[in-house]
Protein backbone atom coordinates (compact mmCIF):
# COMPACT_ATOMS: atom_id res chain seq x y z
CA UNK A 1 0.00 0.00 0.00
CA UNK A 2 1.28 3.47 -0.90
CA UNK A 3 1.40 5.38 2.40
CA UNK A 4 1.69 8.80 0.77
CA UNK A 5 -2.12 9.41 0.61
CA UNK A 6 -2.40 8.54 4.32
CA UNK A 7 0.43 10.93 5.21
CA UNK A 8 -1.09 13.66 3.02
CA UNK A 9 -4.49 13.15 4.65
CA UNK A 10 -3.06 13.42 8.18
CA UNK A 11 -1.05 16.51 7.18
CA UNK A 12 -4.14 18.16 5.66
CA UNK A 13 -6.28 17.34 8.73
CA UNK A 14 -3.62 18.59 11.18
CA UNK A 15 -3.05 21.89 9.35
CA UNK A 16 -6.79 22.47 8.87
CA UNK A 17 -7.50 21.77 12.57
CA UNK A 18 -4.67 24.06 13.71
CA UNK A 19 -5.92 26.92 11.50
CA UNK A 20 -9.50 26.39 12.66
CA UNK A 21 -8.43 26.44 16.33
CA UNK A 22 -6.88 29.84 15.73
CA UNK A 23 -9.76 31.39 13.77
CA UNK A 24 -12.75 29.22 14.72
CA UNK A 25 -12.60 29.61 18.51
CA UNK A 26 -12.52 33.45 18.52
CA UNK A 27 -15.25 33.38 15.85
CA UNK A 28 -17.39 31.12 18.08
CA UNK A 29 -16.81 33.50 20.99
CA UNK A 30 -17.91 36.48 18.88
CA UNK A 31 -21.00 34.61 17.70
CA UNK A 32 -21.89 33.49 21.24
CA UNK A 33 -22.27 37.07 22.44
CA UNK A 34 -25.31 39.28 21.76
CA UNK A 35 -27.34 38.36 18.68
CA UNK A 36 -27.71 40.64 15.69
CA UNK A 37 -29.00 40.21 12.14
CA UNK A 38 -25.44 40.46 10.83
CA UNK A 39 -24.30 37.64 13.15
CA UNK A 40 -27.23 35.46 12.09
CA UNK A 41 -26.21 35.92 8.43
CA UNK A 42 -22.57 35.05 9.23
CA UNK A 43 -23.65 32.01 11.25
CA UNK A 44 -25.88 30.82 8.41
CA UNK A 45 -22.98 31.14 5.97
CA UNK A 46 -20.68 29.19 8.32
CA UNK A 47 -23.32 26.45 8.63
CA UNK A 48 -23.83 26.09 4.86
CA UNK A 49 -21.14 23.38 4.39
CA UNK A 50 -23.17 21.14 6.74
CA UNK A 51 -26.22 21.18 4.47
CA UNK A 52 -24.87 21.91 0.99
CA UNK A 53 -23.88 18.99 -1.25
CA UNK A 54 -20.05 18.91 -1.24
CA UNK A 55 -20.08 19.07 -5.04
CA UNK A 56 -21.96 22.40 -4.94
CA UNK A 57 -19.53 23.86 -2.44
CA UNK A 58 -16.63 22.41 -4.42
CA UNK A 59 -17.97 23.97 -7.62
CA UNK A 60 -18.19 27.45 -6.10
CA UNK A 61 -14.77 27.11 -4.48
CA UNK A 62 -13.38 25.98 -7.83
CA UNK A 63 -14.73 29.18 -9.41
CA UNK A 64 -13.44 31.30 -6.52
CA UNK A 65 -10.00 29.69 -6.61
CA UNK A 66 -9.66 30.11 -10.36
CA UNK A 67 -6.48 32.08 -11.24
CA UNK A 68 -8.66 34.36 -13.40
CA UNK A 69 -10.61 35.66 -10.38
CA UNK A 70 -9.97 38.20 -7.58
CA UNK A 71 -7.85 36.97 -4.68
CA UNK A 72 -6.64 33.88 -6.55
CA UNK A 73 -5.50 36.06 -9.44
CA UNK A 74 -3.63 38.36 -7.04
CA UNK A 75 -2.06 35.39 -5.22
CA UNK A 76 -1.05 33.86 -8.51
CA UNK A 77 0.43 37.08 -9.93
CA UNK A 78 2.12 38.23 -6.71
CA UNK A 79 3.33 35.06 -5.00
CA UNK A 80 2.93 32.54 -7.79
CA UNK A 81 0.56 30.62 -5.52
CA UNK A 82 -2.02 28.48 -7.26
CA UNK A 83 -5.07 27.38 -5.27
CA UNK A 84 -6.71 25.00 -7.73
CA UNK A 85 -5.14 21.53 -7.90
CA UNK A 86 -2.63 22.37 -5.14
CA UNK A 87 -2.16 21.50 -1.47
CA UNK A 88 -2.63 25.13 -0.24
CA UNK A 89 -5.94 25.17 -2.12
CA UNK A 90 -6.96 21.93 -0.41
CA UNK A 91 -6.14 23.45 2.99
CA UNK A 92 -8.19 26.58 2.28
CA UNK A 93 -11.13 24.52 1.01
CA UNK A 94 -10.92 22.23 4.07
CA UNK A 95 -10.89 25.21 6.42
CA UNK A 96 -14.09 26.52 4.82
CA UNK A 97 -15.69 23.07 4.66
CA UNK A 98 -14.86 22.13 8.27
CA UNK A 99 -15.54 25.54 9.82
CA UNK A 100 -18.97 24.60 11.28
CA UNK A 101 -17.48 21.53 12.99
CA UNK A 102 -15.19 23.79 15.03
CA UNK A 103 -17.47 26.79 15.50
CA UNK A 104 -20.80 25.17 16.40
CA UNK A 105 -19.75 23.03 19.44
CA UNK A 106 -17.58 25.82 20.87
CA UNK A 107 -20.31 28.44 20.38
CA UNK A 108 -22.95 26.22 22.02
CA UNK A 109 -20.67 25.50 24.98
CA UNK A 110 -19.95 29.20 25.49
CA UNK A 111 -23.67 30.01 25.36
CA UNK A 112 -24.39 27.34 27.97
CA UNK A 113 -21.99 28.87 30.49
CA UNK A 114 -23.88 30.97 33.07
CA UNK A 115 -23.70 34.66 32.07
CA UNK A 116 -22.79 35.48 35.66
CA UNK A 117 -19.33 33.87 35.22
CA UNK A 118 -18.25 36.50 32.71
CA UNK A 119 -20.05 39.22 34.67
CA UNK A 120 -18.17 38.24 37.84
CA UNK A 121 -14.91 38.49 35.97
CA UNK A 122 -15.83 41.94 34.62
CA UNK A 123 -16.58 43.22 38.13
CA UNK A 124 -13.08 42.08 39.14
CA UNK A 125 -11.72 44.49 36.53
CA UNK A 126 -10.94 41.91 33.84
CA UNK A 127 -11.56 42.76 30.20
CA UNK A 128 -13.45 40.45 27.79
CA UNK A 129 -10.18 38.96 26.44
CA UNK A 130 -8.87 38.06 29.91
CA UNK A 131 -12.30 36.73 30.83
CA UNK A 132 -12.37 34.55 27.72
CA UNK A 133 -8.89 33.12 28.26
CA UNK A 134 -9.02 32.58 32.03
CA UNK A 135 -12.69 31.91 32.76
CA UNK A 136 -14.71 30.91 29.70
CA UNK A 137 -12.23 28.86 27.66
CA UNK A 138 -11.01 26.63 30.54
CA UNK A 139 -14.62 25.79 31.39
CA UNK A 140 -15.51 24.51 27.93
CA UNK A 141 -12.53 22.13 27.60
CA UNK A 142 -14.67 19.05 26.83
CA UNK A 143 -16.47 20.86 24.00
CA UNK A 144 -13.22 22.29 22.70
CA UNK A 145 -11.72 18.82 22.58
CA UNK A 146 -14.82 17.44 20.87
CA UNK A 147 -14.73 20.24 18.28
CA UNK A 148 -11.03 19.65 17.61
CA UNK A 149 -11.47 15.92 17.08
CA UNK A 150 -14.62 16.37 14.97
CA UNK A 151 -12.81 18.86 12.75
CA UNK A 152 -9.81 16.55 12.37
CA UNK A 153 -11.94 13.48 11.70
CA UNK A 154 -14.19 15.33 9.27
CA UNK A 155 -11.20 16.57 7.29
CA UNK A 156 -9.86 13.00 7.15
CA UNK A 157 -13.05 11.85 5.45
CA UNK A 158 -13.50 14.76 3.08
CA UNK A 159 -14.13 13.65 -0.50
CA UNK A 160 -16.36 15.78 -2.73
CA UNK A 161 -14.75 19.16 -2.14
CA UNK A 162 -11.25 17.63 -2.24
CA UNK A 163 -11.99 15.98 -5.59
CA UNK A 164 -13.37 19.19 -7.11
CA UNK A 165 -10.56 21.45 -5.86
CA UNK A 166 -7.58 19.13 -5.76
CA UNK A 167 -8.26 16.42 -8.29
CA UNK A 168 -6.08 13.34 -7.95
CA UNK A 169 -2.43 14.36 -8.13
CA UNK A 170 -0.20 11.80 -6.35
CA UNK A 171 1.81 13.37 -3.52
CA UNK A 172 0.04 16.72 -3.89
CA UNK A 173 -3.74 16.32 -3.63
CA UNK A 174 -4.31 12.57 -3.65
CA UNK A 175 -5.56 12.09 -0.09
CA UNK A 176 -6.77 8.75 1.31
CA UNK A 177 -10.46 9.23 0.46
CA UNK A 178 -9.50 9.93 -3.17
CA UNK A 179 -7.15 6.94 -3.12
CA UNK A 180 -10.06 4.69 -2.04
CA UNK A 181 -12.23 6.00 -4.89
CA UNK A 182 -9.38 5.64 -7.37
CA UNK A 183 -8.63 2.07 -6.25
CA UNK A 184 -12.29 1.05 -6.59
CA UNK A 185 -12.40 2.60 -10.07
CA UNK A 186 -9.46 0.39 -11.01
CA UNK A 187 -11.08 -2.66 -9.36
CA UNK A 188 -8.17 -2.78 -6.89
CA UNK A 189 -10.32 -3.77 -3.91
CA UNK A 190 -7.33 -4.81 -1.81
CA UNK A 191 -5.86 -1.29 -1.81
CA UNK A 192 -9.33 0.25 -1.36
CA UNK A 193 -9.87 -1.99 1.65
CA UNK A 194 -6.49 -1.12 3.15
CA UNK A 195 -7.00 2.65 2.84
CA UNK A 196 -10.55 2.34 4.16
CA UNK A 197 -9.45 0.27 7.14
CA UNK A 198 -6.73 2.77 8.07
CA UNK A 199 -9.21 5.68 7.87
CA UNK A 200 -11.79 3.74 9.86
CA UNK A 201 -9.26 2.79 12.55
CA UNK A 202 -7.89 6.32 12.96
CA UNK A 203 -11.31 7.97 13.22
CA UNK A 204 -12.73 5.25 15.49
CA UNK A 205 -9.81 5.50 17.91
CA UNK A 206 -10.08 9.29 17.97
CA UNK A 207 -13.82 9.33 18.62
CA UNK A 208 -13.47 6.63 21.29
CA UNK A 209 -10.67 8.64 22.88
CA UNK A 210 -12.88 11.72 23.12
CA UNK A 211 -15.73 9.77 24.69
CA UNK A 212 -13.43 8.25 27.29
CA UNK A 213 -11.60 11.53 27.97
CA UNK A 214 -14.77 13.57 28.39
CA UNK A 215 -16.44 11.01 30.59
CA UNK A 216 -13.63 10.25 32.99
CA UNK A 217 -11.19 13.12 32.83
CA UNK A 218 -12.79 16.34 31.83
CA UNK A 219 -16.41 16.10 32.73
CA UNK A 220 -17.59 19.68 32.81
CA UNK A 221 -17.58 21.00 36.38
CA UNK A 222 -20.80 22.78 35.50
CA UNK A 223 -22.66 19.56 34.82
CA UNK B 1 -21.72 59.05 48.93
CA UNK B 2 -23.44 57.05 46.22
CA UNK B 3 -26.39 58.70 44.55
CA UNK B 4 -28.70 56.80 42.26
CA UNK B 5 -31.71 58.21 40.46
CA UNK B 6 -32.40 55.72 37.71
CA UNK B 7 -35.28 54.22 35.76
CA UNK B 8 -35.53 50.88 34.03
CA UNK B 9 -38.40 49.15 32.29
CA UNK B 10 -38.45 45.57 33.59
CA UNK B 11 -39.25 42.53 31.45
CA UNK B 12 -42.79 42.29 32.80
CA UNK B 13 -43.41 45.88 31.73
CA UNK B 14 -43.36 47.53 35.13
CA UNK B 15 -41.16 50.57 35.67
CA UNK B 16 -38.38 50.33 38.24
CA UNK B 17 -37.53 53.77 39.61
CA UNK B 18 -34.94 54.11 42.35
CA UNK B 19 -34.00 57.45 43.84
CA UNK B 20 -31.74 56.97 46.81
CA UNK B 21 -28.48 58.20 48.34
CA UNK B 22 -26.17 55.79 50.17
CA UNK B 23 -23.85 57.32 52.77
CA UNK B 24 -20.21 56.22 52.54
CA UNK B 25 -19.56 53.34 54.92
CA UNK B 26 -23.24 52.58 55.39
CA UNK B 27 -24.82 49.14 55.14
CA UNK B 28 -28.15 49.21 53.31
CA UNK B 29 -30.56 46.33 53.34
CA UNK B 30 -32.61 46.06 50.13
CA UNK B 31 -35.85 44.12 50.42
CA UNK B 32 -38.98 43.69 48.33
CA UNK B 33 -41.12 41.06 46.64
CA UNK B 34 -39.73 38.67 44.02
CA UNK B 35 -39.48 40.21 40.57
CA UNK B 36 -39.55 43.75 41.91
CA UNK B 37 -36.13 44.51 40.41
CA UNK B 38 -33.76 44.14 43.40
CA UNK B 39 -31.10 42.22 41.45
CA UNK B 40 -31.58 44.49 38.42
CA UNK B 41 -30.91 47.49 40.65
CA UNK B 42 -27.64 45.99 41.94
CA UNK B 43 -26.54 45.10 38.40
CA UNK B 44 -27.31 48.62 37.20
CA UNK B 45 -25.06 49.98 39.95
CA UNK B 46 -22.28 47.55 38.93
CA UNK B 47 -22.58 48.46 35.24
CA UNK B 48 -23.81 45.02 34.20
CA UNK B 49 -27.23 46.32 33.11
CA UNK B 50 -27.77 49.73 31.56
CA UNK B 51 -30.56 51.87 33.05
CA UNK B 52 -32.97 53.45 30.58
CA UNK B 53 -32.29 56.86 32.01
CA UNK B 54 -31.00 58.65 35.07
CA UNK B 55 -27.83 59.29 37.00
CA UNK B 56 -25.46 57.25 39.19
CA UNK B 57 -22.65 59.09 40.92
CA UNK B 58 -20.06 58.05 43.49
CA UNK B 59 -18.69 61.07 45.33
CA UNK B 60 -17.77 63.45 42.51
CA UNK B 61 -17.50 60.76 39.81
CA UNK B 62 -20.35 60.04 37.46
CA UNK B 63 -20.72 56.33 36.70
CA UNK B 64 -23.84 56.75 34.61
CA UNK B 65 -25.52 59.78 33.17
CA UNK B 66 -28.01 59.24 30.37
CA UNK B 67 -28.12 62.98 29.61
CA UNK B 68 -24.34 63.14 29.18
CA UNK B 69 -24.05 59.68 27.55
CA UNK B 70 -21.76 58.52 30.37
CA UNK B 71 -21.79 54.81 31.17
CA UNK B 72 -18.65 53.45 32.85
CA UNK B 73 -17.92 49.77 32.21
CA UNK B 74 -18.01 47.29 35.11
CA UNK B 75 -14.22 47.07 34.82
CA UNK B 76 -13.87 50.78 35.56
CA UNK B 77 -16.48 50.84 38.33
CA UNK B 78 -14.89 47.84 40.10
CA UNK B 79 -17.80 47.42 42.49
CA UNK B 80 -17.47 44.21 44.50
CA UNK B 81 -20.36 41.96 43.50
CA UNK B 82 -21.61 38.82 45.24
CA UNK B 83 -23.92 36.97 42.83
CA UNK B 84 -26.98 35.06 43.94
CA UNK B 85 -25.68 31.94 42.14
CA UNK B 86 -22.16 32.74 43.48
CA UNK B 87 -20.75 32.75 39.89
CA UNK B 88 -17.64 30.91 41.06
CA UNK B 89 -15.22 29.79 38.37
CA UNK B 90 -15.35 25.96 38.19
CA UNK B 91 -11.79 25.74 36.84
CA UNK B 92 -10.21 27.69 39.71
CA UNK B 93 -9.32 26.71 43.25
CA UNK B 94 -10.14 28.95 46.23
CA UNK B 95 -6.63 30.45 46.07
CA UNK B 96 -6.79 30.93 42.29
CA UNK B 97 -10.10 32.80 42.65
CA UNK B 98 -8.53 35.30 45.01
CA UNK B 99 -5.30 35.60 43.01
CA UNK B 100 -7.32 36.21 39.86
CA UNK B 101 -8.97 39.12 41.66
CA UNK B 102 -5.87 40.63 43.31
CA UNK B 103 -2.12 40.16 43.64
CA UNK B 104 -1.76 41.11 47.31
CA UNK B 105 -0.83 37.88 49.13
CA UNK B 106 -1.12 39.36 52.65
CA UNK B 107 -4.60 40.60 51.86
CA UNK B 108 -5.52 37.20 50.45
CA UNK B 109 -4.29 35.51 53.66
CA UNK B 110 -6.39 37.90 55.75
CA UNK B 111 -9.47 37.20 53.66
CA UNK B 112 -8.98 33.42 53.85
CA UNK B 113 -8.85 33.62 57.67
CA UNK B 114 -11.93 35.84 57.87
CA UNK B 115 -13.87 33.51 55.60
CA UNK B 116 -12.59 30.37 57.35
CA UNK B 117 -11.33 29.00 54.05
CA UNK B 118 -7.59 28.94 54.87
CA UNK B 119 -7.55 25.15 54.93
CA UNK B 120 -9.43 24.83 51.62
CA UNK B 121 -7.15 26.89 49.38
CA UNK B 122 -6.56 24.08 46.87
CA UNK B 123 -10.21 23.06 46.59
CA UNK B 124 -12.33 23.87 43.56
CA UNK B 125 -15.96 25.05 44.01
CA UNK B 126 -17.31 21.59 43.17
CA UNK B 127 -15.65 20.26 46.33
CA UNK B 128 -16.89 23.02 48.65
CA UNK B 129 -20.15 23.03 50.59
CA UNK B 130 -22.86 25.58 49.71
CA UNK B 131 -21.85 27.77 52.66
CA UNK B 132 -18.16 27.62 51.74
CA UNK B 133 -18.98 28.55 48.14
CA UNK B 134 -20.98 31.53 49.33
CA UNK B 135 -18.15 32.66 51.59
CA UNK B 136 -15.70 32.35 48.71
CA UNK B 137 -17.99 34.52 46.57
CA UNK B 138 -17.95 37.18 49.31
CA UNK B 139 -14.15 36.98 49.73
CA UNK B 140 -13.58 37.24 45.97
CA UNK B 141 -15.71 40.38 45.84
CA UNK B 142 -13.75 41.86 48.75
CA UNK B 143 -10.39 40.92 47.22
CA UNK B 144 -10.47 43.95 44.90
CA UNK B 145 -10.90 46.22 47.98
CA UNK B 146 -14.05 47.78 46.54
CA UNK B 147 -15.46 51.14 47.61
CA UNK B 148 -18.89 49.65 47.03
CA UNK B 149 -19.88 46.09 47.86
CA UNK B 150 -23.06 44.85 46.19
CA UNK B 151 -24.43 41.58 47.55
CA UNK B 152 -27.35 39.58 46.17
CA UNK B 153 -28.70 37.24 48.87
CA UNK B 154 -25.20 36.86 50.35
CA UNK B 155 -26.01 34.74 53.40
CA UNK B 156 -28.80 32.45 52.20
CA UNK B 157 -26.72 29.24 52.23
CA UNK B 158 -24.73 29.91 55.41
CA UNK B 159 -25.85 28.40 58.72
CA UNK B 160 -26.75 30.79 61.55
CA UNK B 161 -23.61 30.18 63.66
CA UNK B 162 -21.19 30.66 60.75
CA UNK B 163 -23.19 33.64 59.55
CA UNK B 164 -22.95 35.41 62.91
CA UNK B 165 -19.18 34.95 63.07
CA UNK B 166 -18.69 35.94 59.42
CA UNK B 167 -20.90 39.01 59.84
CA UNK B 168 -18.99 40.14 62.92
CA UNK B 169 -15.65 39.81 61.10
CA UNK B 170 -17.01 41.39 57.94
CA UNK B 171 -18.45 44.31 59.88
CA UNK B 172 -15.03 45.14 61.33
CA UNK B 173 -13.34 44.72 57.97
CA UNK B 174 -15.90 46.81 56.08
CA UNK B 175 -15.67 49.55 58.71
CA UNK B 176 -11.87 49.60 58.34
CA UNK B 177 -12.19 49.74 54.55
CA UNK B 178 -14.95 52.36 54.75
CA UNK B 179 -16.86 50.30 52.19
CA UNK B 180 -20.45 51.12 51.35
CA UNK B 181 -22.53 47.95 51.35
CA UNK B 182 -25.82 47.40 49.54
CA UNK B 183 -27.23 43.94 50.23
CA UNK B 184 -30.36 42.42 48.73
CA UNK B 185 -32.14 39.96 50.98
CA UNK B 186 -35.48 38.19 50.88
CA UNK B 187 -35.52 38.01 54.67
CA UNK B 188 -36.54 41.39 56.17
CA UNK B 189 -34.91 40.42 59.50
CA UNK B 190 -31.53 39.58 57.98
CA UNK B 191 -28.80 42.08 58.87
CA UNK B 192 -30.84 43.31 61.84
CA UNK B 193 -28.50 45.28 64.09
CA UNK B 194 -25.96 45.58 61.29
CA UNK B 195 -27.81 47.43 58.53
CA UNK B 196 -27.74 51.19 58.97
CA UNK B 197 -30.20 51.98 56.20
CA UNK B 198 -32.98 50.29 54.27
CA UNK B 199 -34.40 50.39 50.76
CA UNK B 200 -37.67 48.70 49.95
CA UNK B 201 -38.25 48.07 46.25
CA UNK B 202 -41.64 47.33 44.74
CA UNK B 203 -43.88 48.67 47.49
CA UNK B 204 -45.68 51.92 46.80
Amino acid sequence: MDLLPIWLTLKLAAITTAILLVIGVPLAWWLSAKRSVFKIIIEALITMPLVLPPSVLGFYLLLAFSPQNGLSKWLHNTFDVQLVFSFPGLVLASVIYSLPFMVSPVKSALQQLPVSLAQASYTLGKNPRETFLHVQLPNIKPSLLTATVLTFAHTLGEFGVVLMIGGNIPGVTRVASIAVYDAVEQMDYTSANQYSLVLFAITFIMVMGVFIYNKYQFKSPLE
Amino acid sequence: MIKADIKKQLKDGQLLHINKAFVTGSITRVTGPSGAGKTTFLKMLAGLIKPDEGLISVDSNEWFNSAGSINLTPQLRKAGFVFQDYALFPNMTVMQHLKYACGDNDWIDDLLKIGGLDSFTDKKPLHLSGGQQQRLAILRALAIKPNVLLMDEPFSAIDVKTKMKLLADLQTLLRDMNTTVIAVTHNPQELDGIATDELIIGED
